[in-house]
């Protein structure tokens, strides 16, 4: 049983990283990212084709990351595999090691560096929470035994800052039904927006995480209000950005995401911080959260 | 012409649930030229129902349900008797069924699956777009096609990329299941929106031969 699982089943607060694989098969920097997490975090997300832009795969980082004694949460989308795939991809993933994965639908192509992709969607972040269970009772989706099953931790994703708001909760419903045991939610900045959420899907007692990206730069915070869907960067956080001077944004960054942590984290039962890079400054930022 | 099959009576019993009155819409084009509708399979098809307890307030015949115009004007013609049912059943291909829906506030449910003629649509399609995927989901998605909608045609609700009933793929673009969603609020069926859907067997588009071989021809070679 991997150690998220645990952690998440005995009840205690957890705190999980994220790394982005590399466009190329340069993996200094992922070394560097990786050095700074150890023994910050209980799992580390790594990345699949995140937003559609191609790069080093997430199977084989995810397995690096088990070679190199760090526990993966293996990112899966279903944009560019068909059910074949995904499938193989499930028990390749659980033969070398990975235990945890993050079942999503995936960006469309259009968002990213291949825009005239043929987008696959042959299932999608709920059946494929389905397929996961399926293969760890030991049966493929055409109903064939395995020889040998897997014991996958299946997660699922969440956007409590998308409107409205109750479909969102609908589809976290039926996420549950089809299998997730964890969530992991998209970036907030407005702790109110985790309140509100949580007050309609506390009932169903699954572990939530809420995810927290490090902001880098005024750019950014306007780049993703503009852009990612459900994110929103209220307008005190860009002016405390703004009015940081340059060589202290990363200090900056660490405080805004330490005292976002520590808003949250009485609402739910853990942290997913996504540094984009910015590793180094997690240490500082469960400190100003008082978690560290 | 589009090539249907009809969907058991099994599933067509299993979509109305509580539902007793039930109107009947046909489509006089496609459905009754390849004789998995028309004019005898709806008056076949209201008995079969009237034998399982439900009650047929109605039923009527349109020439090509995929002109959303004429659906409309020939609809307006049956007001009461659409007031009066809890749900209708419509025969026609999915352009067809999506074009009822539009026009009433009651669920509309399919009783044929259209199958693929690899690519050719609707006759008369209007903002309404089938697939003609062989599996007709319209009865749980308020009557929206979600994989005509849905820019990565999830079967399975909205993804994370829906804000404020907009696709993130264009800006303009209207989130299908944003629709769907609003619509079954409106109908009372958003328990719809929680139901696990069966993985899509995309088999079913690719043309088989003895369609491919007759679909054109079907009204001249086919034995009436």
């Amino acid at each position: 049983m991997s150690r998220l699982q645990q952690e998440l089943e005995a009840g205690r607060f957890v705190v999980t990283g994220e790394v982005g694989p590399p466009k190329g098969i340069d993996t200094h920097e992922l070394d560097h990212e990786l050095e700074h997490l150890k023994g910050r975090v209980v799992a580390i997300n790594v990345t699949d084709i995140q937003s559609a832009v191609m790069r080093l795969g997430s199977l084989v980082v995810s397995e690096y990351l088990v070679r190199k004694g760090f526990e993966p949460v293996f990112q899966l989308t279903c944009r560019d595999r068909n059910r074949l795939a995904l499938q193989t991809e499930l028990i390749s993933a659980a033969w070398v090691g990975i235990e945890n994965v993050l079942c999503l639908t995936g960006d469309h192509q259009v968002l990213g560096d291949h825009k005239g992709a043929k987008g696959v969607f042959d299932l999608d972040s709920v059946s494929l929470l389905q397929t996961v269970n399926l293969l760890n009772s030991g049966k493929d989706l055409a109903g064939n035994g395995l020889q040998g099953a897997p014991k996958l931790f299946p997660g699922a994703v969440v956007a409590p800052g998308l409107e409205p708001m109750e479909p969102q909760v609908l589809k976290f419903e039926k996420k549950v039904a089809a299998g997730a045991r964890f969530f992991q939610t998209q970036a907030l900045y407005d702790p109110r927006q985790l309140e509100a959420f949580m007050r309609k899907v506390e009932h169903l007692k699954v572990p939530v995480l809420a995810g927290i990206v490090l902001l880098k730069n005024v750019g950014m915070a306007r780049f993703m209000n503009a852009n990612v869907a459900g994110v929103f960067v209220p307008d005190h956080l860009i002016k405390e950005m703004a009015d940081c001077p340059r060589k202290r944004l990363k200090q900056k960054s660490a405080e805004i995401g330490g005292r976002l942590v520590k808003e949250m984290k009485g609402m739910c039962q853990g942290i997913h911080l996504m540094p984009l890079g910015w590793t180094d400054i997690v240490p500082d930022v469960l400190g100003h959260a008082g978690l560290a | 012409m589009l090539v249907t099959e009809e969907k058991p009576i099994k599933e067509v019993l299993g979509v109305l649930e509580a539902d007793k009155r039930v109107f009947i819409v046909g489509c006089a084009g496609c459905p009754e030229g390849w004789a998995t509708g028309g004019p005898e399979k709806v008056a076949a098809l209201a008995e079969q129902l009237t034998a399982k307890g439900k009650e047929v307030v109605g039923t009527t015949m349109i020439d090509f349900l995929c002109n959303k115009a004429l659906v409309g004007l020939r609809l307006a013609r049956c007001l009461e008797a659409l007031k009066a049912a809890d749900a209708l059943l419509v025969s026609s291909c999915g352009i067809g069924v999506q074009a009822t829906a539009a026009m009433v506030d009651r669920p509309c449910h399919p009783v044929l699956n259209t199958i693929s003629s690899a690519g050719f649509q609707g006759l008369w399609p209007s903002s309404e777009r089938c697939q003609q995927c062989g599996e007709c989901v319209l009865s749980y998605t308020a009557g929206i096609c979600p994989i005509t909608t849905c820019a990565k045609h999830l079967l399975n609700g909205s993804c994370g990329g829906s804000h404020q009933g907009t696709c993130e793929v264009e800006k303009n673009r209207p989130c299908g299941w944003y629709r769907i969603y609003d619509r079954l609020k409106a109908l009372g069926k958003l328990d719809d929106y929680k139901k696990l859907m069966a993985i899509r067997d995309f088999g079913k588009l690719d043309l088989p031969m003895k369609h491919r071989s007759t679909i054109r021809w079907a009204l001249e070679t086919k034995q009436f």
